[in-house]
């Protein structure tokens, strides 16, 4: 429970970073009064701005895009195709291709694969009936791709954007062309993509991160508790077993001795197999959810739920453990 | 048989404490047992025979009086001193069995060599004991595999396989049926006269007694 939730936050995470590093971008151009982090949900710039910052020097490219929330963690973004194909090298189809009518939508594989969605289907988005034209392989900025002014007209935004992405001629300058672009466009929200993508970790966002560490907290609390009971349940079910041996001559420290190393080994069987689980729940959110949570393998968290496991299990085992051995062995042997 | 007693309880007294009430289980209790004896202590539910088991068996520590085994004075002895007296010296036969259900009949017999500090491989006397005790081809088996009597007879290979001095066996036919209850008596009246080993067996069933050289009447904690 504990690597898996860690697993999908990091997962979730690095997957968004994966896809704005699909831009092809190398700066990334947000509004006054955002924040690097934070959703887009009105596209406060004007249209012309991109061709402003193309004049720019070093910017080589420049395009903008308007980005409309869905429900949950999903979004429908409106590029202007051909520049953003210059940009990113283009979208990789794996079926059909890009949006001819204007009510055509491009979805990556896995939104395709979880809504079971194929090239001619048609779905529901922002109160209008779209037809899927393409699906392109993932990691491209957006799961859910549609023209420019199509979005902005249907949301009501005309020549309006959300956010724009510049290409430089030498991303080794990406920082300095920042600073340039910051002292003159000030209030801007300017960031090199690289410093973007770094941010997009749970350690750099501040409520994420808390919220996570609640979670993951209450997670380890929880494993904590429930191998805690199945050892303290199961070394009370043996309390007779424990008055057999004390029975036989067997002396305390012989009993925890051989108490404790049970539980070890069955705590490290318990930590592989939890393991071995989260690969399977990786797999199950890449077959049955691929397009909402994305789950990693956080090797960094390995010793640590093993930790709280082998904690949780040796104190679970040691409390009734020292208990029965406390017990007069006729009692020990009269525990049903 | 030996001149001095295997077994010496003087004056032997067990006071429990349930809940606020004392209860006199044991009130003076003298008997002696030889060396090679095969004895029984006959009486109903609650005359004190269990207690007697226990305290001889170093399991509970009596309250007052004295009681020797193979020499030595259990009386005041520590828990851990007692522990160790239970390693060698004495040999439990229970009414339920009381083998470790996870283990193996065999490893249920060598687990017990192992605590007593002996190595754990059987020698040919003990595979010859194993024969009589007609075990030897279930030692494999889980202790839920086997019958009652199986299982018996592997407490009973259990209980002597570190050659105690003495063997106690509390009602252990109380669990079996007639034939495996006569089996198991018979095995151990064979034990007794092929190997010499000491026996006190509680028992509330006259005709279990039978199988003993010597029987002693316990009611209301003493003997009659």
């Amino acid at each position: 429970m504990i690597l898996t939730l860690v697993g999908v936050s990091n997962g979730t995470l690095h997957e968004s970073a994966r896809r704005a590093r699909g831009t092809g971008a190398d700066i990334f151009f947000r509004p006054p009064g955002t924040s690097v982090l934070s959703s887009l949900s009105s596209s406060p710039m004007s249209d012309k701005l991109p061709a402003i910052l193309a004049n720019e020097p070093h910017v080589v490219l420049a395009t903008g895009t308007i980005v409309q929330p869905l429900e949950l963690f999903d979004s429908i973004t409106g590029f202007d195709m051909d520049q953003f194909a210059k940009m990113s090298g283009g979208f990789r189809f794996v079926q059909g291709g890009l949006p001819v009518q204007d009510t055509d939508l491009i979805v990556d594989e896995p939104y395709a694969r979880e809504k079971h969605l194929q090239v001619g289907s048609t779905l529901n988005l922002i109160s209008h009936q779209w037809r899927v034209s393409g699906i392109y392989l993932p990691g491209k900025a957006a799961r859910i791709c549609v023209k420019l002014a199509v979005l902005q007209d249907f949301t009501g935004n005309p020549h309006r954007l959300s956010q724009i992405y510049l290409k430089i001629d030498d991303p080794d300058r990406a920082q300095a062309v920042v600073d340039a672009l910051r002292a003159k466009y000030p209030g801007y929200q300017i960031y090199t993509m690289e410093y973007f993508t770094s941010m997009l970790s749970v350690n750099n966002l501040g409520l994420l991160r808390n919220f996570t560490y609640v979670v993951i907290g209450i997670a380890m609390i929880v494993g904590f508790i429930v191998v805690f009971m199945a050892m303290y349940t199961a070394v009370l079910e043996r309390t007779r077993e424990i008055g057999i041996l004390k029975a036989v001559g067997s002396s305390s420290g012989l009993i925890l001795s051989m108490l404790m190393r049970e539980t070890l080994l069955l705590a490290i069987l318990g930590t592989v197999l939890g393991i071995l689980l989260t690969y399977f729940t990786q797999w199950l959110m890449l077959h049955v959810v691929p397009n909402s949570l994305v789950q990693e393998t956080v090797y960094a968290w390995w010793p640590i739920a093993a930790g709280v496991a082998i904690v949780g299990a040796l104190i679970g085992a040691i409390i009734p453990g020292i208990k029965a051995v406390r017990q007069d062995a006729t009692e020990a042997l009269s525990y049903e | 048989m030996s001149e001095t007693p295997i077994i010496q309880v003087r004056q032997l007294t067990k006071t429990y404490r349930v809940g606020d009430v004392d209860v006199q289980a044991l009130r003076g209790v003298d008997l002696e047992v030889s060396r090679g004896e095969f004895i029984a202590v006959v009486g109903t539910s609650g005359s004190g025979k269990s207690t007697l088991f226990n305290i001889l068996g170093g399991l509970t520590p009596p309250t007052s009086g004295s009681v020797h085994i193979n020499g030595r004075d259990l009386s005041h002895m520590t828990n851990a001193e007692r522990t160790n007296l239970r390693k060698d010296t004495v040999g439990f036969v229970f009414q339920k069995y009381n083998l470790l259900p996870t283990l193996s009949a065999e490893d249920n017999i060598k687990i017990v060599k192992y605590i007593g500090g002996h190595d754990t491989e059987f020698d040919a006397p003990f595979k010859e004991v194993l024969n009589l005790l007609g075990i030897a081809d279930r030692l494999k088996h889980k202790p839920r595999a086997l019958s009652g009597g199986q299982q018996q007879r592997v407490a009973i290979a259990r209980a002597i396989v570190n050659r105690p001095a003495i063997l106690l066996a509390d009602e252990p036919t109380g669990n079996l049926d007639s034939q495996n209850s006569a089996a198991v008596l018979k095995l151990l009246k064979d034990l007794n006269e092929r190997l010499g080993q000491t026996i006190l067996m509680i028992t509330h069933d006259e005709e279990a007694a039978a199988y003993s050289h010597r029987r002693v009447h316990m009611r209301d904690g003493q003997l009659l």
